[in-house]
């Protein structure tokens, strides 16, 4: 199944993928240069019928690396599109301008790794209360669990 | 006409995980929703990245008590693609086993949570007390009633005994017999089919855009079961089907459900008696290598995802996990537009979250002036609803004890 | 004290409140009301609101989100009160405590409203039903 859906994606998106791998018979790994995300997320979800699993922030070196898992059920293979969002401006298109499935899971993205989401509709914090202080991102590196104790939780604009 | 906001949330005393819906009105009718998640959040995707690889399944186990076992299976899935390897037969068949016990037992918790919302309390009743045979199976089995600590990457931790397999097949009879008594007594009644068809209905190209999971999209015509998709090597042997319902309203959904029970029965008999005589439980991982997996599988409320990243240590370092009302949640904007408040409660419960919650409802309306309604108040409008069915069809409206 | 024994003689009203919680206390707590365990004839019944309780049933560890209300509920529940930490995560966080989202245990966010509350642990994950049910009985044998 994997060759297939291989073919498919090197003949319709021929420029706009970095490099691409298979990983046993059921796992596609894809690398799109940030600035092409969008084609990219649009032809899987609309033209390909791939549906959102979710998507994946880590923080690495020279960047925060986002892989969007898009799952294509009837020919049981997941396709993972991976970008790198470079330091300082950690700044992506965002694909939930279009996509309601993708609007959650980058306001979760924006929070807790601070990248911003170009074009979003509504980047409110999504699981962090509001008293959690601003400038920290948990899933940060360099964040520990003692870096926010009760005492830095500002309760005031819990709304209560 | 005035437009007023109605919060739902966040502590109520049936409802159980908390979340906030902030409901726009106008007059009686839904006009938009807004949901604020984030109460139950606990930090686990960061406490991952500090315990071990063994470690992790009893952590995730806590994400949800309800579909406690589907999240260690799939980080032990992700962990096993990360690695490539088999797992032994007889370790796969008991994955099913108590992977389907559990679908089971919330599947009838489901059941009676709506049959409460809709004032059918006796429904609540027995489907929790025919609920209980299950978790005493699961006792049997695995040694406790929830969070069962089965599962390890690479295997299971523990092994069933002729004893215990003997006793799970001859108590699974006790559950499917109640289980279809029920379902004939719903499926015919015709107050429920007035009071939950045509209610939130939630349409296949929804379904889609949301990318809606489990019973909230099988009920929308939208067939997708990890189960089916990723077939398991497990599976492979077991013959089962994947239910789906066309008209994507609260009734369909508990159609699927409901049908969904029969298919895990059978399932847990066919493991049972398929499960090959002695065998390894356990693939003896011994270090996880660099490289990153992705684990699926289908949880009674939709396919719960984990991605793991490992750099060659001992711990993970990155371990993402998606549950499936993520998904889920969001289509409520979808279904719940043009709905009476009565409905709303019962639309929120309809796609099972694991999350839920209405206790307060206070009504906020253009001139500023706020009004709070209880979540008795919420519930007391979704029964005299079906109260008001029943009296049109002619029947009788039972006694109910509003107090919970 | 006498008359904490006096007004806790009859049955026990309980307001349940779930804060960071995995659900599974909650559900336990549910399946008292059903018949096998029918908690409901030791006239221990679950209230919709902590103004009528006599007891508040916390379920769970406390976070961010959950620590302003938790103790507004506390508020409201008249006293004298009896505040029961259900489960592992209700009296020690269990397995989440080193997170940077968990505040503390309930009795450690009570306390900081109230030194002198009243508070039963529970521990477990989840706990027994039948742990409950002693609980709240020892509970009132306390008071």
């Amino acid at each position: 199944m994997n060759k297939e859906v291989m073919k498919n994606l090197k003949e319709n998106l021929k420029g706009k993928i970095i490099d691409m791998a298979e990983v046993r018979d059921n796992r596609i790994y894809v690398r799109v240069d940030p600035k092409k995300i969008l084609d990219v997320i649009e032809y899987l979800f609309f033209k390909y019928k791939c549906k959102l699993c979710t998507a994946s922030g880590m923080e690495m070196r020279e960047g925060i690396e986002i892989i969007y898992h898009l799952a294509r059920e009837d020919k049981n293979t997941l396709i993972n599109v991976k970008t790198l969002v470079p330091f300082p401006d950690l700044e992506i298109d965002s694909v939930g301008k279009k996509i309601p499935a993708f609007r959650w899971i980058e306001r979760e993205m924006n929070e807790m790794l601070g990248v911003t989401f170009v074009g979003h509709p509504d980047m409110r914090r999504l699981i962090l209360a509001d008293s959690f202080p601003k400038g920290k991102y948990p899933l940060r590196k360099n964040f520990k669990h003692s870096d926010v104790t009760d005492e830095d939780y500002d309760y005031e604009r819990s709304g209560l | 006409m005035k437009q007023t906001i109605i919060p739902l949330g966040p502590y109520h005393p049936l409802l159980e995980e908390p979340e906030h819906f902030k409901l726009y009105v106008e007059g009686e009718r839904v006009v938009d929703l807004d949901v604020e998640i984030g109460y139950n959040h606990r930090g686990i995707e960061k406490l991952s990245e500090g315990k071990t690889w063994d470690q992790v399944p009893y952590l995730v186990e806590r994400i949800c008590g309800i579909c406690s076992t589907s999240h260690p299976m799939a980080y032990c899935l992700a962990v096993e693609d990360l690695l490539g390897c088999e797992i032994p037969k007889r370790a796969q068949l008991i994955r099913v086993v108590v992977c389907e016990l559990e679908r089971l037992h919330s599947h009838l918790l489901w059941v009676g949570l709506a049959g409460h919302f809709i004032g059918y309390n006796t429904v609540w009743m027995w489907a929790w007390k025919y609920r209980e045979t299950i978790l005493e199976i699961c006792e049997k089995l695995t040694g406790n009633r929830n969070h069962y600590a089965m599962f390890k990457p690479g295997g299971v931790r523990r092994d069933f005994n002729e004893e215990q397999i003997e006793y799970a097949l001859e108590r699974i009879v006790d559950v499917e017999k109640p289980t279809k008594m029920l379902t004939d007594a719903i499926l015919d009644d015709p107050v429920i089919h007035k009071r939950l068809k045509g209610i939130g209905v939630l349409t296949k190209k929804d379904a889609i855009l949301y990318s809606a999971l489990g019973p909230t999209s099988r009920g929308s015509n939208v067939p997708w079961d990890v189960r089916n998709d990723e077939p398991l090597e497990g599976f492979k042997d077991l013959k089962w089907k994947v239910i789906v319902q066309e008209d994507g309203d609260v009734f369909s959904k508990g159609v699927v459900r409901l049908l969904e029970c029969f298919e895990s029965i059978s399932l847990i008999k066919q493991a049972l008696l398929k499960l090959p005589r002695g065998g390894s439980i356990d693939a003896d991982i011994k270090e996880v290598p660099p490289g990153e997996g992705c684990g699926r599988y289908e949880a009674p409320r939709g396919e719960v995802f984990h991605y793991v990243r490992s750099d060659g240590s001992n711990m993970p370092y990155r371990h993402k996990v998606r549950a499936p009302t993520f998904n889920n949640l969001p289509t409520f904007k979808a279904s719940c537009k043009g709905e009476t408040i009565a409905d709303v409660a019962l639309i929120t419960a309809s796609i099972d979250p694991c999350y839920c919650c209405t206790e307060r409802v206070a009504v906020v309306d253009k001139n500023n002036n706020e009004k709070i309604l209880r979540g008795t108040d919420l519930l007391k409008l979704s029964v005299d609803k079906t109260m008001s069915i029943m009296k049109k069809l002619g029947k009788t409206p039972p006694l109910y004890n509003l107090e919970i | 004290m006498d008359i904490l024994k006096k007004s806790f003689k009859k049955s026990i009203w309980v307001f349940h409140l779930s804060t960071a919680a995995c659900n599974n206390c909650d559900i336990e707590v549910l399946e008292l009301l059903t018949p096998k365990y029918d908690v409901e004839r030791f006239g221990i019944k679950l209230v919709g609101s902590p103004r009528h309780a006599d007891a508040l049933l916390v379920c769970g560890s406390v976070n961010a989100h959950a620590k302003p209300r938790l103790l507004e509920v506390y508020r409201q529940t008249p006293k004298p009160c009896l505040v029961v930490a259900f489960g592992s995560c209700g009296c020690s966080s269990g397995i989440f405590r080193d997170s940077y989202s968990i505040v503390g245990p309930v009795d450690k966010v009570i306390k900081e409203e109230d030194p002198n509350a009243l508070i039963v642990y529970v521990p477990g994950c989840p706990p027994k039903p039948e742990a409950m049910i002693e609980a709240i009985v020892m509970g009132l044998g306390v008071v």
